[in-house]
């Protein structure tokens, strides 16, 4: 199995993930959306650890991992402060940096 | 055999992913990924990724899409009227994305991929993505980036506290 479909794979959700960026509104699934793109370069940095057989790329996946918990834990701590100050959750009306 | 197992995977991750993109409930969304989440742990087993194929499944499918669902849960099932505000975005993203993949593509398959052989290396060394492998390489060349990565959680932690936590007084004045 070639790894190129592998990496074909990961550029393909990596893009499915950008559109879910691109046009959802809500914030909820907008942070999803972000996963998607964060598993789909995951996906590509397994590849290539495989492709190298080097366990180097693996180590730096958990690290993606990581990064991906404390931006869900922000973006979520986000998302519920929003709800509490009743603002309407949708990126569209996001527009300004005041509270 | 690999190949069925792959293009298994491969329609179960796309297809987890096509659903969260375009489901309007963000709770059926958030199943949705989980499904996408799985069937990807599959395929990086097929890259013996063993260890982090683990890992995804315990802390991304099971801890952090815990804290997905009790958010939609909190915040409600908006039932968003989908490409209401913009339906500019609504025809320029996915053009957008799919000049982003062929972009992607061939940077990836243009790159000097071919030269190193494209099936990989024919032997991994013995144990090659065990938790064994992993952690030694973690504690052992990247102890301080595994060290950086727990201070990164504990900020997060005391972000969200921060973010998210009731005030007492100005929360019920404000």
């Amino acid at each position: 199995m070639a790894i190129e479909w592998y990496l074909v794979l990961s550029a393909l959700l990596f893009s499915v993930g950008f559109t879910g960026v691109l046009i959802r509104r809500n914030p909820v699934v907008v942070l999803l959306c972000l996963e998607l793109m964060l598993s789909a370069g995951a996906l590509a940095l397994i590849s290539f650890s495989r492709l190298h057989g080097d366990g180097d790329g693996q180590v730096f996946v958990l690290m993606v991992l990581v990064v991906a918990a404390c931006e869900v834990v922000v973006g979520l701590g986000l998302v519920v402060a929003m709800f509490r100050r009743r603002i309407a959750l949708d990126v569209d009306e996001m527009k300004e940096l005041r509270g | 055999m690999v190949e069925v197992a792959f293009f298994f995977g491969a329609i179960g991750a796309l297809g987890g992913a096509i659903a969260v993109v375009t489901l309007r409930n963000p709770f059926y969304a958030v199943l949705a990924l989980v499904v996408h989440l799985v069937f990807l742990a599959g395929i990086f087993l097929l890259l013996l990724a063993q260890f982090i194929a683990a890992a995804q499944i315990v802390v991304y499918a099971g801890a952090v899409m815990v804290i997905y669902v009790f958010v939609a849960a909190y915040v409600g099932g908006i039932e968003e009227p989908m490409f209401d505000s913009a339906p500019q975005l609504r025809i320029f993203g996915p053009i957008l994305a799919a000049a982003l993949f062929i972009e992607i593509s061939i940077a990836v398959l243009g790159s000097s991929l071919i030269g190193l052989g494209s099936e990989g290396v024919e032997k991994v060394e013995s144990g090659f993505g065990t938790p064994e492998a992993v952690g030694k390489l973690m504690l052992e060349d990247f102890l301080i980036a595994f060290e950086a990565a727990s201070l990164l959680l504990l900020v997060a932690a005391v972000a969200a506290i921060v973010l998210a936590g009731r005030k007492k007084q100005s929360e019920e004045a404000g």
